[in-house]
């Protein structure tokens, strides 16, 4: 590496005559560099975003472009903090985006905790572990419902064949109870694997010396991890789980595919009823307002997120 | 490393060691059967794919991979029996359930968008990426903490929150379900990924290097172009597979933003349905086609990883 570099060196040499022209200078290039970025995240990201703002104070539908627009004020806001489906899609997300943390951060810690052992072989399998995150969450997930339907699916198949339970009644996607936990099950069997690589990078960085010195003052295993492992490796857990909480929060493709947020509404999360609202009933003020909510909540979490990081970095 | 700690107190015992590999390689053989089921279902007959209890072995077909390819009508059998023979094994396959093949699916052309528009985004992305990420690296860019995390923010969006006025936009500028509004607003999506990576991998170039560049007379960007751009071939080259991959991967932008044209697999493998419900042996061999480039760019990737899904906040 160190030779090529040289080697890059001595051709960037240029020949005795070299030109005194400078062109242009830091400062220029810098606004050069940067400036294209910049214009392209204002262009998508940040003019649209002043848009659904000005469209949230209003009654206006993207199916009726030529309808009089009406300046509602905060009406839309109002009737959102009012909706009661609105607030029944909050609790459907929380309880999504808090089981599934919950699950791929125990599972996810127990296999970094089991790999970082480093049994013969635990690189290859580790690599198989991590295939499933790299997956498309929609097309993976709709081939999930094969393995949901009832009977012939592998999935209700192998657990009526466990249980004895008979398999005409194992209706993961159709069943008002099940549903929830039909995609919690496919979401942590997706990104259970983030959550053990990250961790897995949180036990690498704890230095052999310090267990060694625990083990010279005669601590126990039990404590050695609770007072070494764990609070070494919790900022690693942290950064998994605000990572995965953000996603969550946001979580789309999987669910519209594995049950489109039914049955009924059981497993409608925000995202749902935001197309729901956006894209088939045209409501477009209205659901608007609703991401503007939405977006302020993640961009919530994204501060913290950054702090947490930066936390991370520092050590 | 294993040979400094072999005589460590703190080593894992062997009994130790042979139970948690047996615990790891349970779960990643339970993880990997749903895609091995996949890859199974795409070689089954539709009446072998819905078969109770499903089947484990079974003969191997290529009809789902024959099915997600073309369209077919249902025919009389005499109506088939006047047709010449049969111009190929699909075509023979097709016949035996008395139908005949009417023409090509819309697989291809939507595997193709799907290519198009992965390589043109995530060419655009990096190329953006690079320039911004050597520009905060290198230069004292007033603000640069708020930019880059103003950048990173723009991944935080709900990408349906974001759909709605996109969609609006794109239906005024006439970029409505067309490869380049779609290239557009993956590029938007993955140079925040692009800056914040690559930012990551440019300051671990010496700058010492382009500072000799330089005072034997090349200019900044010249040293730029001759020494970083080389030093920095794997960082680009791993930041353009993660962004190869979410573009790949990308199902809500698609799915809101097009409908024909433009569209792409994810949301088109989902539609692919035969007579009385989905035709699962073609979803099957549809997803599978779609998930392969998918392994390969992991198997490469391994190594930058945990990199790639943290934005750069973790190295190893």
């Amino acid at each position: 590496m160190l030779n090529r570099t040289a080697e890059n060196v001595a051709r960037a040499t240029p020949e005795p005559l070299a030109r005194k022209v400078r062109g242009i200078s830091d400062k220029g290039l810098a606004w050069l560099f940067i400036s294209p970025t910049i214009l392209l995240l204002l262009a998508i990201n940040i003019f649209p975003l002043f848009w659904a703002i000005y469209l949230s104070f209003t009654n206006f539908r993207a199916n009726r472009p030529n309808e009089v627009v009406k300046n509602l004020g905060f009406a839309n806001y109002q009737r959102i903090l009012g909706d009661q489906d609105i607030w029944i899609a909050m609790q459907t997300t929380a309880h999504f985006v808090f089981w599934t943390i919950l699950l791929q951060t125990l599972i996810g810690f127990t296999l970094a905790w089991l790999i970082d052992r480093k049994f013969r072989g635990h690189a290859f399998w580790t690599t198989l572990i991590l295939v499933p995150m790299m997956l498309s969450p929609a097309v993976v997930g709709n081939f999930w419902r094969f393995l949901y339907e009832p009977q012939i699916g592998l999935f209700s198949y192998v657990i009526s064949f466990v249980s004895g339970i008979p398999p005409t009644s194992i209706q993961m996607l159709s069943n008002v109870s099940l549903a929830p936990w039909s995609i919690i099950i496919v979401d942590t069997w997706m990104w259970t694997p983030y959550v053990m690589l990250i961790c897995l990078a949180g036990l690498r960085s704890i230095p052999e010396y310090i267990y060694e010195a625990a083990e010279v003052d005669r601590a126990s295993n039990w404590r050695q991890f609770w007072s070494i492992t764990l609070p070494m490796a919790l900022p690693f857990i942290m950064l998994a789980v605000l990572f995965r909480g953000i996603e969550n929060f946001k979580m789309f493709d999987m669910v519209n595919l594995l049950t489109g947020g039914g049955p009924g509404s059981t497993t409608e999360v925000a995202s749902i009823t935001l197309k729901r609202q956006a894209f088939e009933s045209w409501r477009t003020g209205y659901s608007s307002a609703f991401a503007i909510i939405l977006f302020v909540a993640v961009f919530g979490l994204a501060n913290i997120y950054v702090k947490a990081l930066n936390k991370v970095k520092q050590r | 490393m294993s040979l400094t700690t072999a005589h460590s107190v703190v080593a894992p015992s062997a009994s130790s060691k042979r139970i948690a590999g047996a615990i790891i390689i349970a779960y990643a053989l339970i993880s990997i059967v749903p895609l091995l089921w996949i890859f199974a279902t795409s070689f089954k007959t539709p009446p072998d794919s819905i078969a109770y209890p499903p089947k484990i072995v079974f003969q191997p077909s290529i009809e789902g991979y024959c099915n997600l390819f073309t369209t077919r009508t249902r025919q009389t059998p005499e109506y088939i029996n006047s047709l010449g023979p049969a111009t190929g094994f699909c075509d023979e396959t097709v016949r035996k359930r008395n139908m005949v093949i009417a023409g090509p699916s819309n697989f291809l052309p939507r595997f193709i968008n799907s290519l198009v528009i992965a390589f043109g985004s995530t060419f655009c992305a990096v190329f953006l990426g690079t320039l911004s990420a050597y520009g905060f690296s290198r230069f004292k860019v007033p603000l640069a903490d708020d930019l880059l995390f103003f950048i990173l923010s723009t991944r935080f969006m709900p990408p349906i929150a974001v759909a709605i006025p996109i969609y609006l936009m794109y239906r005024e500028l006439g970029l409505s379900d067309t490869a380049l509004g779609m290239i557009l607003l993956y590029t938007a999506v993955n140079v925040s990924l692009a800056v914040w990576l690559l930012k990551g991998f440019i300051d671990e170039i010496p700058r010492e290097y382009e500072e000799a560049a330089m005072i034997d007379g090349y200019t900044r960007l010249q040293a730029f172009w001759r020494t970083v751009l080389p030093q920095a071939t794997t960082g680009i080259a791993a930041t353009a597979i993660f962004c190869l991959i979410f573009a790949w991967n990308e199902y809500a932008f698609a799915a809101l933003l097009t409908s024909g044209t433009a569209q792409t697999a994810p949301p088109f493998i989902p539609t692919i349905i035969g007579e009385g419900g989905q035709d699962w042996p073609a979803v099957a061999a549809g997803t599978t086609i779609f998930l392969v480039p998918i392994l390969v760019f992991t198997i490469l990737l391994r190594k930058q990883l945990l990199r790639g899904i943290t934005f750069g906040a973790v190295r190893k």
